[in-house]
């Protein structure tokens, strides 16, 4: 646990600032072509979870109008109230169409909801550790490698098992999880960068200890964490659907595309395959499009690669 | 060296003694123990006289120490469902998913290692280029969804495999196997495979990195100039060289293997720890998650002090460094 996994990352810093970094920004990314898939991939997710009650053909969970006698309908097949069941229905008689559009909602929130806080903890903790070093920076960096060194579903799963099932309590999971991640990048970048002479020069102004990390460290310290934050949504998506799977994460009424799939994984020996394999097609999809545009921005934010 | 040890031992108390801070926090500060050590089945009295044999009447102090005492003995209490010891519970299931965790390690090495050497030998084969590519994949898809479609293509479509279950165990060395006949081979590969699949795109990585560094060192020139045949060169010097940070990560990673379990296990209905402690979340078992957790905590504590230990054994900067910190 010590010296074993306290090797740090040391991310290099972020490139200086040009005339029009943005535009510079845009067309670097663009010249991959898998990468702008990944970035449509992932505006077209962000688009189904923000626009889900608009564009979905029913409301699954208005038990009005969700029907018993539409269960297990092939896709393709015409619900009671005849809309169209496209990729078929549930168990419960709810179209899977629109159920994925509502799971992918809840999904896309726990992960980018618990990456965002988590990225703020893990910022003030790893700066404040690579700031002030020393003993503190020790103590800090010790607690993170004590939770690094256990596997994220471990710990997860003992937060679930002690505070039981709900979103709210999910997003702390997750929060707990990642926020180590994040605290030991931000380390990494922080201490290379402290060194330099801009904030030698910040401290000689006598500026503030607050106004120095905040508004001069730290966004220096962005390209990584952009990178390191835009892959742990993935992963946060990735953990809560296996989370939800395992039947310990989400409530039954707020299904994810986790449980989703999980509730129609009885219904796939008796060969109704659609209730599992749809949800988990778009799972897929969503995991691999926000790793795509996470590894090129690894590839873009990078100084070290720069033609 | 000994002083080494020692302080990695008080390190690993001290990690056991702030878990076993944070399960008794746990289970009984955030929830009711009295509905979480006593089966909510039992009447009034049932109840007064358990809160009294539990100790739940007395200072919070008191009721740590006791806590710490009995799981000291080895008593976590016992089980709701099954009305037997938690711990021994356990351990009756722990053979079934050492099993499963060593069949993917075993996976992982036998199936990663060449694979990564042909990719880090031929890498600008298409063979190489689809390895590279798998391993991405196995890398960033959710265990559970490939699970899922093992399960539909081998047992739903092709009907090949057994969908999950173990087969009848046999006595071997003293352990109950299952893996010794046809069919508990057929019941266990594909929950092998799975549970191996993160590992194995992790070793082939690891050899084909290995493989590349090593290919160009002279040791590797002198061999193939002194005339040694391209066979052995590969077979012997490349592979023994590339060995070292495969076995390394995998005894890291052998922890995160057991955790992982609970997934497969779950899945494909294998009869292991992973797939009693889901149940008994569902269930509320407290006693067999408690006892869960606290085994699981204890056995990555060691494995990391025996990793840890080895380590510094065969490195000994590592142990510079933490003498000096």
């Amino acid at each position: 646990m010590t010296a074993t996994t306290s090797e740090t990352r040391v991310e290099p810093a972020g490139k200086p600032v040009e005339q029009s970094p943005l535009r510079r920004f845009v067309s670097d990314y663009c010249e991959s072509k898998v990468a702008v898939a990944g970035a449509i991939g992932v505006l077209i997710i962000v688009f189904i979870a923000l626009f889900a009650p608009l564009i979905s053909p029913t409301n699954p969970y208005d038990l009005a109008t969700v029907d018993i006698m539409d269960s297990r309908l092939k896709p393709g097949g015409e619900m009671m109230s005849g809309v169209i069941a496209v990729v078929g229905t549930d168990g419960m008689g709810r179209d899977m169409l629109s159920s994925m559009f509502y799971g992918l909602r809840i999904s896309l929130t726990v992960g980018a909801m618990s990456g965002f806080v988590a990225l703020m903890i893990g910022v003030c903790v790893g700066l404040t550790a690579a700031y002030f070093g020393g003993r503190v920076d020790m103590v800090i960096m010790r607690i993170v490698d004590l939770q690094l060194s256990f596997p994220a579903i471990l710990i997860a799963l003992v937060l679930l098992a002690t505070l039981g099932k709900g979103v709210d309590k999910i997003i702390i999971a997750l929060i707990v999880v990642q926020w180590a991640y994040f605290a030991r990048t931000v380390r990494g970048t922080a201490l290379v960068e402290r060194r330099k002479e801009y904030i030698e020069a910040a401290a000689c102004l006598a500026l503030s200890h607050r106004r120095i990390v905040f508004r001069h460290l730290l966004p220096n310290c962005l390209p990584p964490l952009i990178v390191v934050g835009t892959v742990q949504i993935a992963n946060a998506i990735s953990l809560e659907a296996t989370l939800s799977f395992l039947g310990i994460g989400l409530p039954v009424t707020e299904p994810s595309l986790g449980l989703l799939i999980s509730n129609g994984f009885e219904y796939m020996l008796s060969g109704k395959y659609w209730i599992s394999v749809y949800p988990g097609i778009v799972l897929l999809f969503t995991i691999v499009s926000i790793n795509l545009v996470g590894d090129r921005l690894r590839d873009v934010l990078n100084p070290r690669l720069e033609r | 060296m000994s002083v080494f040890i020692i302080r990695r031992l008080l390190q690993s108390v001290v990690v056991i003694w702030v878990m076993s801070l944070l399960v008794f926090g746990g289970v009984y500060l955030i929830g009711d123990p009295i509905d979480m050590l006593i089966n909510p089945e039992a009447d009034q009295e049932d109840i007064d006289a358990a809160i009294r044999a539990l100790g739940l009447d007395k200072p919070i102090h008191e009721q740590y120490w006791f806590f710490l005492i009995n799981a000291l003995k080895g008593d976590l209490g016992n089980s709701f469902i099954f009305n037997e010891p938690a711990l021994q519970l356990i351990l009756a299931r722990m053979p079934a998913t050492m099993e499963l965790a060593f069949a993917s390690l075993f996976i992982a090495i036998f199936l990663g290692v060449p694979l990564g050497m042909w990719a880090g030998l031929h890498p600008e084969s298409i063979a190489g280029r689809s390895i590279m590519t798998g391993s991405i994949l196995g890398f960033s898809l959710p265990s559970f969804w490939v699970g899922i479609m093992f399960i539909m293509l081998f047992a739903v479509i092709l009907g090949v495999l057994p969908a999950g279950g173990r087969a009848e165990t046999t006595e071997f060395l003293g352990m109950q196997v299952s893996f010794l006949s046809w069919d508990g081979l057929s019941h266990i590969l594909l929950p092998a495979v799975n549970l191996a699949l993160f590992k194995l795109s992790l070793v082939i990585r690891l050899s084909r990195a290995g493989t590349q560094e090593v290919i160009h060192q002279d040791y590797i020139k002198f061999a193939r100039a002194k005339g040694v045949s391209e066979k052995r060169v590969i077979l012997v010097h490349v592979l023994k060289n590339i060995m070292i940070p495969v076995v390394t990560i995998l005894g890291l990673e052998f922890g995160s293997v057991i955790a992982f379990a609970v997934v497969t296990e779950t899945i494909f209905a294998w009869p292991g720890m992973g797939k009693l402690i889901i149940e008994s979340i569902d269930q509320l078992d407290r006693p067999v998650i408690v006892a869960y957790l606290m085994i699981i905590v204890f056995m990555f504590i060691v494995i990391n002090l025996v990793v840890d230990i080895m380590y510094s054994v065969l490195d000994p900067r590592v142990r510079l460094q933490d003498v000096k910190a």
